[in-house]
């Protein structure tokens, strides 16, 4: 009998927009942990290279600026497969700095420290204080905000930002907005934005037009990657009926440690990599915990993904590759 | 570091641990209703609460252990009792003192539910 599990999952990662990567193609694609991605608008259409130094042939290198998405840093965790996770994002970091095209910013979607403790979030801002882009935007994970309702994060990293840490910016024409999925979770549910944040999104994207390109940063997923992980966000629904009207809208989250992409419609849906630790497959482990590997074959789990989205016929490209 | 060893809701010291551990413990001098205090355990493996659900009697002390790599909470769905994160091998304790059904969860995780039945 076939593994019900397994339906969902091909379900999850089938061929929808016939650009000849099949779903078994797609999953040996997939790479873990210890990189960014580089996101570069080019005409207002995101495409996203990786970092390798041979990763740019489709990366629209003529675009009008970058950014690099970062995930998952989980400071102050130290079991298998990293227990130095501060050198993996440290690796992060000179990764952005060696990028031929610099770019002007960072985004963070979560998970920064492990355990929400002062000295984790010290030792993430450090590190990114190295990165040549100064700026940082920065989203909460479930582990930043663990046992004060996010107190400390807002005070950290929220100051300027609404409710929980949610905010908006302006980036060259192009409408970023950040959105916290990790509080009042309710029991047997998924990621939630809640309504306060929902209506304020719907304010926030109202008087913008419909060409402007939108990026939507959150940490955990904001399509159903795999509900019965918690991979998912029960009302993300409603964010997205705001976005119906954009031509081009770009959703970035983290939490699942790899990388998946997803186009409906006008909609790109990608989950970037980790800095510290590899997660499952959807499905293939008993649980979502941090996926166990040698160190000699975390390093070369270090993965790239280079990632390019043309708006018109909806085609996106996924290569994968290790850093080594 | 994360910081190891029981703790108890509302008195973490290791002085008040200390203490209960002495007056649970079957002595010649304890008297009958501290020598009866009952115990029982749930197990947090692979981001489940085992078992799920937990039948216990009136008085229990319910101690819930981290078994993953994860942090997890133990919250209740009414409001009736909510750990801080508990990292690897670290330990949440409540005692059940009244009757009823006590579902709770992950805050998270939320997938993960239990709940205790205490009759």
């Amino acid at each position: 009998m076939r593994d019900k599990k397994q339906d969902v999952i091909d379900q999850t990662l089938q061929d929808l927009n016939n650009d000849g990567i099949d779903r078994r193609g797609f999953l040996k694609c997939m790479a873990w942990a210890g990189t960014g991605l580089v996101w570069t608008f080019s005409g207002g259409i995101p495409v996203s290279r990786a970092f390798a130094k041979n990763a740019v042939r489709n990366a629209g290198t003529g675009g009008d600026f970058s950014f690099v998405q970062i995930s998952d840093s989980h400071m102050g965790f130290n079991k298998p497969a990293n227990p130095d996770v501060a050198t993996t994002l440290q690796a992060a970091v000179n990764k952005i700095n060696g990028l031929a095209k610099q770019p002007e910013f960072l985004l963070h979607t979560g998970d920064i420290s492990h355990l929400s403790r002062p000295d984790e979030f010290d030792n993430v801002d450090q590190i990114l204080k190295g990165a040549s882009a100064k700026d940082v935007f920065f989203v909460p994970g479930e582990h930043d905000v663990l046992d004060d309702d996010g107190k400390s994060y807002l005070e950290r990293y929220g100051k300027s930002a609404k409710g929980s840490g949610w905010y908006s910016f302006d980036k060259r024409g192009v409408h970023f907005i950040g959105l916290v999925n990790v509080m009042n979770l309710k029991a047997g549910g998924l990621g939630s934005l809640g309504q306060e944040q929902l209506e304020w999104m719907g304010n926030d994207v109202k008087s913008l037009t419909s060409s402007t390109p939108i990026v939507v940063f959150a940490h955990i997923p904001l399509w159903s990657v795999y509900p019965e992980w918690g991979w998912g966000t029960d009302d993300s629904a409603q964010a997205l009926a705001y976005l119906k009207k954009f031509g081009s809208v770009t959703v970035l989250n983290g939490h699942i440690h790899q990388t998946m992409q997803k186009v409906e419609g006008h909609v790109t849906f990608h989950t970037a990599m980790s800095t510290a630790f590899p997660q499952p497959q959807p499905g293939k482990a008993d649980s979502p915990g941090p996926l166990k590997v040698p160190a000699e074959q975390l390093r070369s789990l270090l993965g790239i993904t280079d990632v390019s989205y043309v708006r018109g016929h909806h085609s996106l490209a996924i290569v994968d590759s290790t850093l080594e | 570091m994360p910081r190891r060893g029981v703790w108890i809701a509302g008195a973490a010291t290791p002085i008040v641990i200390a203490a209960l551990l002495l007056l649970a413990m079957p002595t010649v001098t304890a008297n009958r209703e501290q020598s009866s205090t009952a115990t029982a355990k749930v197990t947090i493996d692979n981001f489940s609460f085992r078992p799920q659900t937990l039948t216990v009697a009136v008085g229990t002390i319910v101690t819930w252990t981290n078994g993953d790599d994860i942090p997890h909470t133990v919250v209740s769905d009414d409001g009736v009792f909510k750990s801080k994160a508990r990292d690897t091998d670290e330990q949440f304790s409540y005692t059940f003192d009244k009757v009823g059904t006590f579902p709770y969860h992950c805050s998270i995780h939320p997938k993960m539910t239990g709940q205790v039945v205490v009759h």
